[in-house]
């Protein structure tokens, strides 16, 4: 129980943080805005090109915002020190890490929301039809993005060149959640099945599993630095 | 037999790269003590503290805390320590009651609403408990790391500068409060730059040159004067 209490207090903490300063979904929503207008002018009309295009965009739009989420996970945590007091909270460590996975993905799954939202207005695609079956997909993504973007973001976060660092080392690392989630998204705007790419969703599955087993047994080890 | 200090430090070293910070540290703090450390800028007061803490490995000795290694028994001794760091550990957009619960939360106590309000009242903050901590200036993020510390009532307190930036009355209520952990059988060990206050508390004195303790002695046998000369005496042959 104790270890469920810690878990949610440190989710409490990041959603009372970021629902007071709205400092990292502000940025969030201008910068996916900005993605978005760019996508846009760079694909133009073309209808063709542009369904090709679009699961790759919808994921870029995701991947590039939730890098700018993501590394400032642990901005707060810096400030006055109290990554110490993280380190030195008796108990399994891994309480704080699942606490700030759910944080992260609280966060992410509002700006994917709004991403995706802007997306069928922008592009005028209608995902209406295929809504269940896409939330299924981003969800699995998104869970094994801010699974193992959580805990490179707690690596990175006491170096001196952490905004460089964070995603040169993360980008390689979600290869498959990204080749698993572009290929689901790409079935799932074209209308087929979900049986169709059943072998990229068990990797997603794979992906976050594996993800999320390695943060909770190294995080201790990562935050003792 | 003696009851074993619940600080002990032995042979202590520590070191970075070439620069030795610690370089043979032995000191001990017995149950009901209060152990002030002076030492110069860079002595390595803070090293040394952080290195019982468990934050920092160190290079060669012995530290214990309540019995348990500070190095591979680091679990055992956090769940038996409070530090008071330089930094006050405050999330800024949160309250002063939100940062004490999630701090208490996370160190596995139950702190009851009545025990939060509490803990804030005895730092005097309790009529500032809803406003968020932005707007706390430097004394009263201290304070409310005290009120962290009343709350989790560790048995062993390690406080670095810890009436830097308090006003008097936060001093005097500091002062009852660490006579009161004395009383119950805790040990303190805290840095300090005053040879007011802070050396009232303490039992003993321990002035930290070239990485060792130059001189350890009872705080009753010496006057705040000959506090301060030893202290000039160390730190001049430092330099």
């Amino acid at each position: 129980m104790s270890y469920v209490r810690r878990a949610w207090i440190v989710l409490w903490k990041d959603f009372m943080t970021e629902r007071r300063s709205k400092e990292t979904l502000n940025a969030l929503l201008f910068f996916a805005l900005l993605l978005l207008f760019l996508f846009q002018f760079a694909l133009g009309d073309d209808r063709e090109r542009l369904a090709a295009a679009l699961p790759g965009l919808l994921w870029l739009g995701f991947i590039l915002s939730g890098l700018v989420g993501l590394g400032r996970a642990f901005l707060a945590e810096r400030d006055h020190d109290c990554w110490e007091g993280l380190v030195l909270a008796p108990g399994d460590k891994s309480a704080i890490y699942l606490g700030k996975v759910a944080g992260n993905l609280l966060l992410m799954l509002v700006v994917e929301t709004v991403i995706l939202v802007l997306f069928t207005v922008f592009f005028n695609v209608d995902v209406a039809g295929h809504l269940a079956a896409l939330v299924a997909v981003v969800l699995l993504g998104t869970v094994g993005f801010a699974a193992v973007g959580t805990l490179f973001a707690a690596m990175t976060a006491n170096v001196r060149a952490r905004e460089v660092l964070f995603p040169v080392l993360l980008l390689p690392i979600l290869v498959p959640v990204l080749l698993g989630a572009v290929k689901a998204t790409e079935a799932v705007i074209l209308g087929e099945p979900l049986s169709t790419v059943a072998r990229w969703l068990q990797l997603l599955g794979a992906a976050d599993v594996v993800y999320l087993t390695v943060g909770i047994l190294t995080f201790d080890a990562v935050l003792e630095g | 037999m003696a009851a074993e200090p619940l600080i002990h430090l032995a042979g202590l070293g520590k070191a970075f790269g070439a620069d030795r910070v610690l370089d043979g540290v032995d000191l001990d703090v017995r149950a009901g003590e209060a152990v002030a450390l002076l030492g110069a800028n860079g002595a390595g007061k803070t090293t040394l503290l952080r290195v019982v803490a468990t934050l920092l490995r160190p290079t060669r000795g012995v530290a214990r805390v309540a019995g348990f290694d500070c190095v591979r028994e680091a679990e055992w001794v956090r769940a038996r320590i409070g530090l008071l760091a330089h930094g006050a550990w405050v999330y800024e957009d949160l309250t002063a009651l939100e940062n004490l619960k999630f701090w208490t939360t996370l160190s596995g106590s139950s702190g009851t609403a009545e025990g939060l309000r509490a803990a804030l009242a005895a730092v005097d903050l309790e009529r500032l408990a809803g406003e968020r901590v932005r707007t706390f200036s430097l004394g009263m993020r201290r304070r409310l790391s005290l009120a962290r510390l009343v709350l989790t009532a560790p048995r062993v307190l390690l406080l670095d500068e810890p009436y830097a930036g308090l006003d008097p009355r936060a001093g005097k209520w500091l002062d009852g409060h660490l006579t009161a952990v004395k009383a119950a059988g805790g040990a303190i060990l805290m840095t300090t730059h005053s040879f007011g206050r802070g050396l009232g508390v303490a039992d003993r004195v321990a002035i930290l040159a070239r990485g060792r303790v130059a001189h350890d002695t009872a705080v009753a046998a010496l006057g705040a004067d000959d506090i301060r000369q030893l202290y000039e005496l160390h730190t001049e042959e430092m330099s």
